[in-house]
């Protein structure tokens, strides 16, 4: 054996066994590929999109998708009749070469280069340049080059880049998911653990007061929420996780009421151990692996719930997005603008799918009958 | 000998796993008559159910099966589910070790010995009940007629073993399959099963293929034996002859394990650490709405009991008769009455936080090594965390220090503090349990059933080592066990107890050799039959 004797004598925890069986759960590790793509996209993609995600381009109102650059050929020659219209001349002679478009301005009176900005102005074309000028200034040959843009997922009702505010409404999706989640477990687990432990009556108190929270209606109490919170989305999905912790701490008291009589829980009360030692060192790390299990159900859940608030208006604000609101929006444009509600929706479902495969794998490979 | 009914030849399973291939058996072979009783010894691991499991086809799905086992002439590895199926149950049925898990509590015991008769047999549901009545009165169930529609859950650990048995045997089989059938039950009960099997053979002329580990249970039961070892057979043949002459070195170690000699009595003179008197354990009953205590189960009552420095006090008792709850109690761990005092200071009336300092000086050691040990800690941080309560002033080097020496102390290499409970085997998790008692230099140790989870000659090196670790450091022992030899080997004192209480109590030997009571005499005759030495 020429292996180094620490690595033989360091143990395998069951966590390492666990990692082991869920490398081996493909359907679970592909999703986790996946969700990671997804993740590394919306961390990145907005800054190398090339477009920001509030950008409005008038000219390019639902775009539908596509692969090919913008503006296709057909329309270049009408946007630069139009740009010469507002500079009250005509525009002749128009060759397109590439990404240059030649013309001849005729106009009856002198044209003033400083209306030229119009180009500018258009999302469709650069700055012009001036080649030649004849006749006093009444015919002017210039030079447009054609600004080149990609909108691979369509633009929205308002000209913005769908596919930049997917991967922004990501962020959010995911940051909004994964913080109430958070919020969740650090309340449940520890409401759970101490009413489980500690039990008697203690315990018929603090679940009572969970079974009250349960009874109140949850999207009444969500709006409640989020008007005492104004629209900061941080303090309001705090405040999701605040109501969604409920499962997780009767999850996590049934879990510790099963554990406190497990042999190994005694044997600490024997030794001395304090309750704070027993939970923290005994009882909390063997209530992880359904912990974990939940979490990532909870995941797409809160997103979920997100996406309902967003869509009845309580979510996130303008220009921020989150995949709720694009697929609320897209909703509304079922019949003209099918794209605008497929590739959110491709993204969301994506994930979520991901996230529950996980959980699965998750749960499989924790279990412990197959230790 | 007669042409066998049941043929096993170079049989060979093997489990793929993480850690690689487990080849769980080696190229067994053995056979077994018509009628015969064929006991199949060995430890945990040796592979001794699974080669009769596998021979059946009852194996998990990363195991892999390949020889012959022939049952009357057909081959049975590389049989289908339903072929199997038509033969497991009919031909061959088993029995196995837990007889609180092995039955389901939805259904009465009826329905379920029914469904297996109709299972098996095209026959009305008035004659199969008929039937179960007749395989219930065969095992000597009382009233079978009335208890037919009884639950599960109303039935003793020995009754559901009969009715198990009775399931086993309605469909008449040539063989049964008895794994470790009267491990979990107390030395009567399982006296009163093993004849019960021995009578029912004589009956119906089934064979049968007992897997035990216990070698006096071969004795009383088996014609012949296979001894096996990890997968593979060590010697088969005659049980007079491989008993009285065993030629493999296992063998005899396996026949030695019985644990010997007795304990060095301690020095009259010393003082008493332990003094407990009329203690009572009753837990009420609450029903109804208002919850009223409607009845009292008496779990201790008014038990008394001393134990001086380097005294070794044994509690015998079958389960039921409240002698671990008699250790909790002295533990404080559950609420008793009565008065407990150590070394002068009387225990009941501190609180828990009052009572934290002092649990350093009272240990327990559990009986399951299983579950005893955190699985998700290192064995490192599971001796060590009595330092982190008691000696909070310690550095982590420190304790990690004190942890190696609490392993070499128990005969563990200290290298394999890193590693997790689960990695160890149940003797080595019960070494870890007694060094996690012992890092704390405890003055009293309880011992709860610590050897009955473990194989006999691991049982023997436990006691060995508890002898020593008593020895080097003065410690008293309160050993609570329901198996008298290790009792016998361990105490200076013995209490039997009884529905909470004790019926006799003296110094081990006399009181082995001429117990008083008429409990005590039964139970050391139930002990004696299943190969107690009792000079």
């Amino acid at each position: 054996m020429t292996e180094p004797s620490a690595t033989v004598m360091q143990g395998r925890s069951l966590w390492a066994d666990a990692r082991d069986r869920l490398r081996r759960n493909r359907a679970a590790m592909t999703s986790l590929i996946v969700l990671g793509i997804i993740t590394l996209a919306c961390l990145l993609g907005p800054a190398l999109t090339g477009h920001p995600y509030d950008r409005v381009y008038p000219d390019y109102v639902k775009v539908a998708a596509s692969v090919t650059a913008h503006p296709t050929p057909d329309k270049i020659v009408p946007a630069i009749e139009r740009v010469a219209s507002r500079l009250r001349a005509k525009a002749e002679d128009i060759r397109v070469e590439g990404d240059i478009a030649r013309l001849k301005l005729v106009a009856p009176r002198a044209i003033d280069e400083r209306s030229l900005a119009f180009f500018e102005r258009s999302d469709l074309f650069h700055a012009a340049k001036v080649l030649a000028r004849e006749d006093e200034g009444k015919v002017m040959r210039i030079e447009v080059p054609i600004q080149r843009l990609h909108f691979w997922f369509g633009t929205d009702g308002n000209g913005r880049d769908l596919f930049t505010r997917t991967l922004i409404a990501g962020r959010v999706s995911l940051a909004i998911g994964l913080l109430a989640t958070f919020v969740a477990i650090l309340i449940g687990v520890t409401y759970g653990a101490v009413a489980g432990y500690v039990g008697g009556r203690t315990d018929t108190l603090m679940m009572r007061a969970v079974d009250v929270l349960y009874s109140l209606p949850f999207i009444f109490f969500v709006i409640m929420l989020v008007v005492f919170f104004g629209r900061n989305f941080v303090l309001m999905f705090l405040a999701v996780g605040a109501v969604e912790w409920l499962d997780m701490a009767r999850i996590v008291r049934g879990q510790t009421l099963s554990l406190k009589r497990r042999e190994f829980v005694q044997a600490a009360d024997a030794l001395g151990v304090g309750p704070g030692g027993i939970l923290a060192r005994h009882i909390i790390p063997n209530t992880l692996g359904p912990v974990v299990v939940y979490t990532t159900l909870l995941v797409p859940k809160v997103i979920l719930l997100e996406s309902f608030l967003s869509f009845l208006g309580l979510g996130v604000q303008e220009p921020m997005t989150s995949w709720g609101v694009l697929i609320s929006d897209g909703a509304r444009n079922i019949q003209g603008a099918s794209y605008l509600l497929i590739f959110p929706a491709i993204f969301l479902t994506t994930t979520l799918f991901c996230l529950n495969f996980i959980g699965d794998g998750l749960r499989d490979a924790l279990d412990p009958r197959d230790r | 000998m007669p042409e066998a009914i049941f043929h096993i030849r170079n049989l060979d399973v093997r489990f793929r796993t993480n850690q690689g291939d487990v080849h769980a058996v080696k190229s067994v072979s053995l056979s077994i008559g018509p009628g015969e009783t064929l006991a199949i010894v060995g430890e945990s691991g040796s592979g001794k159910s699974q080669t009769m499991l596998a021979s059946l086809g009852l194996i998990a799905s990363n195991g892999s099966v390949t020889g012959s086992a022939r049952l009357t002439g057909h081959e049975l590895v590389g049989l289908g589910e339903a072929p199997l199926n038509t033969i497991r149950g009919r031909r061959v049925t088993m029995i196995f070790q837990e007889p609180m898990t092995s039955l389901d509590p939805l259904f009465t015991i009826g329905q379920q010995i029914v469904s297996v008769i109709r299972r098996h047999r095209d026959i009305g549901k008035a004659e199969a009940r008929k039937e179960a009545i007749a395989a219930l009165e065969r095992v000597r169930i009382p009233d079978a007629a009335r208890r037919i529609d009884a639950y599960p859950h109303e039935m003793s650990g020995g009754q559901r073993q009969r009715v198990m048995i009775a399931m086993a045997l309605a469909n008449k089989p040539d063989l049964l399959v008895a794994d470790e059938p009267t491990t979990a039950l107390d030395v009567t009960i399982q006296a009163e099963i093993l004849d019960l099997l021995a009578e029912l053979q004589r009956e119906m002329g089934m064979a049968i293929a007992f897997i035990t580990h216990d070698l006096g249970i071969v004795r009383r039961i088996a014609r012949r034996v296979v001894v096996m070892r990890r997968g593979e057979v060590v010697e088969q043949g005659p049980v007079a002859e491989v008993f009285g002459n065993p030629r493999h070195p296992y063998t005899r170690m396996l026949l030695d394990a019985e644990p010997k000699g007795l304990k060095a009595p301690a020095p009259a003179d010393s003082p008493v650490l332990i003094e407990a008197r009329d203690v009572k354990v009753h837990f009420p009953i609450r029903t109804g709405l208002l919850s009223r205590v409607t009845n009292v189960v008496k779990a201790v009552d008014g038990v008394s009991i001393t134990l001086r420095r380097g005294e070794t006090v044994g509690i015998v008792g079958e389960s039921g008769s409240g002698k671990s709850t008699l250790g909790r109690a002295i533990m404080r761990m559950i609420p008793a009455t009565g008065s407990i005092s150590f070394e002068d200071r009387a225990l009941l009336p501190l609180d828990k936080a009052a009572m934290r300092p002092l649990r350093r000086q009272i240990q327990l050691v559990f009986q399951d090594p299983y579950g005893s040990l955190s699985p998700r800690m290192t064995v490192g941080e599971i001796i060590a965390e009595g330092l982190l309560v008691h000696e909070p002033h310690l550095s982590a080097a420190e304790r990690d220090r004190r942890a190696a020496e609490a392993l070499n102390e128990v005969q563990l290499d200290a290298a394999l503090r890193n590693r997790f409970p689960h990695e160890f085997s149940g003797g080595q998790r019960q070494r870890i349990a007694i060094a996690r008692a012992m890092i704390l230099k405890p003055r009293v140790v309880i011992l709860d059933e610590p050897t009955s989870a473990l194989d006999r000659s691991i049982q023997k090196a436990i006691v060995e080592l508890l002898r020593d670790l008593q020895q080097k450091h003065g410690l008293s022992y309160l050993f609570i066990s329901h198996d008298l030899a290790i009792v016998r080997a361990m105490s200076d004192r013995i209490l039997v107890m009884k529905d909470g209480r004790v019926v006799e109590e003296g110094e081990t030997v006399p009181l082995i050799r001429a117990p008083r009571e008429a409990y005590t005499q039964r139970l050391l005759a139930a002990a004696a039959e299943i190969g107690l030495d009792r000079s």
